[in-house]
């Protein structure tokens, strides 16, 4: 490859900014974050992703210091930052509520922090100046919060976290109060953001599309427990468990039993009157084990007529169609009762499409479009 | 706009008569020209230039207006800090005793409080003067200034602290920084309600004051039981006047952070 990829937790001699070792975060009986060992390296875009009370709002809060962890230390940069307080710490949040003073202009909101810091006044003047610009908000600095709207305050935010150039910022729920179209645009400006600080962003989300648009990896969490940290194309192409396929985009997830029958390659007895699929998988099985073959609704494609030389291929009936402009989602009833969804991408005008509800259609994939997970 | 039913007109008007026709009867007497209170001599402003040359109720009224602001600013300061620690403190051991302990002072009859204070400051052998009084109103006044300004923490977004930790500040520098200015109209109609309530305390003041310190209500009372006289008219109107402008003072400031906050919000909504 000729552009060197960003892969810090590829390289051994990397040293993480961020390393979570053991830590365990309990309120009473509930435990938030269980045991959890993880490292954030620098100028990151890491992006903690589950459903809400997985415990990733908690795994922030301890990185800002509003909680301290049960057990277990948290390192930045080296030092053991466990018992050091908010205020003292060189890491800023960006809070999903925004949190602006109301009482103060926009301006005054982003210098707090500086005066705080006891900069002179001349160069927090150049600084606030500085985060304006980045957040084009150079118009609105003498407004008060509730003057400007949802997107702007938002850019507030994110200048005021900026300001104090920390080594680390994070990112509650940043974009959760703005409607789809704005956030999409404001996602591709945090990445921009983010490039030109250089600093390591931390940002907690239950937006699986955000996840994967703005991080370099992304930590699927459940239950306070890490389930999967990888790269967002490795997340959706190679998840290592029924969990992490399921709560990335959408999947097929067939029972069966595995039995090797050549170089990584398995046969998946999933119905006593059907011949085996036909699936490749990098990682062992034995034969007999129980595996769960996930395959994405994308990589199934649909045909009425019966596909020649498919690797694998079922027989069903339309059972709905889902139509979403550009893409169609077909719900597709085999024989033994089980739903497949095959994704087709509407390339021809819906009056020709050639099948329609209660159709006989073919379903086919290859054997290497689908990932063989054992949980 | 509907127009009133007949029943409700009757229903307001007698209630509001009920409630309104003594104190309008006060300050058309206030102005009257005669010595005689119940006979109608004519208009004249003359007893409330006989009010200003009273020393004894000038002193008076200089003793309650001392009292008042004494207490409730101590009220304020005490109430607002109970209020922070019942809200923010999180759950700690008697929470709930304590906020409901809070309220007490609210229910219990002003005899009961000056009669235990009364009490106290004879036990620990406090000579009864201007500060009783001050102490006493600071105790009862207090809970009123908690109940408001807690009513307004309850509202107040938490992250608005954990940023201002997170930008640098130390607790107590958040609570300045941030907190106070964004609670201060609530603290503000806090210290007017105070103010009001001590202003024309009665009971609690006669149970704690003592020969050196006697306040404009405590005057008026003992002045009352030898005959009321047009110059109390022309005294209680102007202590109509002041507790009115207090009340609603305090009322507007509320009403208009309130006006604020939801103009606020809907211009977040609006995004």
């Amino acid at each position: 490859m000729t552009v060197s990829e960003f892969e810090p937790w590829n390289d051994p001699e990397a040293k993480p900014l961020i390393h979570f070792q053991n830590v365990t975060k309990r309120f009473g009986d509930f435990t938030a974050i269980d045991d959890l060992t993880i490292d954030i390296y620098e100028k990151e875009f890491y992006a903690l992703l589950g459903p809400s009370g997985c415990g990733k709002t908690t795994l922030m809060r301890m990185l800002a210091g509003f909680e301290t962890p049960t057990e277990g230390t948290i390192q930045l940069a080296g030092q053991d930052i466990v018992g050091v307080p908010p205020n003292k710490r060189a890491t800023n949040m960006m809070f999903q509520s925004y949190a602006l003073f109301p009482h103060l202009s926009i301006w005054e909101n982003i210098a707090f922090g500086l005066r705080r810091e006891g900069m002179a006044k001349d160069k927090i003047n150049d600084r606030v100046e500085e985060m304006l610009r980045l957040t084009r908000m150079e118009k609105f600095a003498r407004r008060k919060p509730h003057q400007v709207s949802g997107g702007q305050r938002q850019r507030v935010a994110l200048a005021r976290s900026l300001a104090k150039a920390p080594k680390l910022l994070l990112l509650d729920e940043p974009l959760g109060a703005l409607d789809k179209k704005l956030r999409q645009d404001t996602q591709f400006e945090l990445m921009d953001i983010q490039e030109k600080t250089g600093t390591t962003f931390v940002i907690v989300t239950h937006d699986q599309e955000e996840a994967m648009t703005v991080a370099s990896r992304v930590a699927v969490m459940d239950h306070g427990q890490i389930k999967q940290v990888a790269t967002p194309a490795h997340i959706y192409e190679a998840p290592n468990s029924v969990y992490v396929a399921d709560f990335i985009g959408e999947v097929n997830i067939i029972d069966g039993t595995a039995s090797p029958n050549g170089e990584d390659t398995y046969a998946v007895k999933w119905c006593d009157n059907h011949a085996p699929l036909n699936a490749a998988s990098p990682l062992p099985f034995s034969e007999g084990q129980k595996c769960h073959l996930a395959i994405r609704p994308e990589k199934v494609s649909i045909s009425a007529d019966k596909p020649e030389g498919a690797a694998n291929m079922v027989q069903g009936k339309v059972h709905d169609i889902a139509y979403l402009g550009n893409i169609s989602t077909y719900y597709v009833e085999l024989p033994t009762g089980a739903i497949i969804k095959a994704q087709t991408a509407n390339t021809r005008r819906i009056a020709r499409r050639s099948f329609t509800w209660e159709d006989t259609v073919w379903l086919s994939w290859t054997a290497t479009a689908g990932v063989l997970l054992a949980e | 706009m509907n127009r009133m039913s007949r029943f409700n007109a009757v229903s307001l008007t007698l209630g509001f008569a009920f409630l309104y026709i003594p104190m309008i009867i006060l300050i058309i007497y206030s102005f009257n020209e005669s010595r005689l209170v119940t006979v109608w001599g004519g208009f004249s402003t003359k007893w409330y230039g006989e009010l200003f040359q009273n020393e004894a109720f000038l002193n008076a009224a200089w003793v309650t207006i001392k009292v008042a602001v004494m207490s409730s600013t101590i009220a304020t300061v005490l109430g607002t800090m109970a209020a922070y620690v019942l809200v923010r403190g999180g759950r700690f051991m008697g929470r709930t005793l304590f906020s409901g302990m809070i309220y007490a002072p609210l229910v219990m009859p002003e005899v009961i409080t000056g009669l235990s204070l009364l009490l106290l400051f004879i036990g620990i052998g406090l000579d009864r003067g201007v500060m009783t009084i001050v102490l006493a109103h600071t105790t009862f006044s207090m809970c009123y200034v908690s109940v408001v300004v807690s009513s307004r923490l309850v509202t107040f977004d938490k992250s608005l602290e954990e940023a201002a930790l997170d930008l640098g500040c130390s607790p107590a520098e958040s609570f300045r920084l941030v907190t106070l200015p964004i609670i201060a109209p609530a603290v503000i109609s806090g210290w007017l309600l105070a103010f009001t309530l001590s202003l024309d305390d009665l009971v609690i003041a006669s149970f704690t004051s003592g020969p050196s310190a006697t306040t404009l209500p405590i005057r008026i009372f003992s002045a009352v039981r030898l005959g009321v006289t047009p110059e109390i008219n022309a005294l209680s109107t102007i202590m109509i006047s002041i507790v009115t402008v207090g009340v609603i003072t305090a009322s507007l400031v509320t009403k208009r952070q309130m006006a604020r906050q939801k103009a606020e919000e809907r211009a977040a909504e609006r995004g």
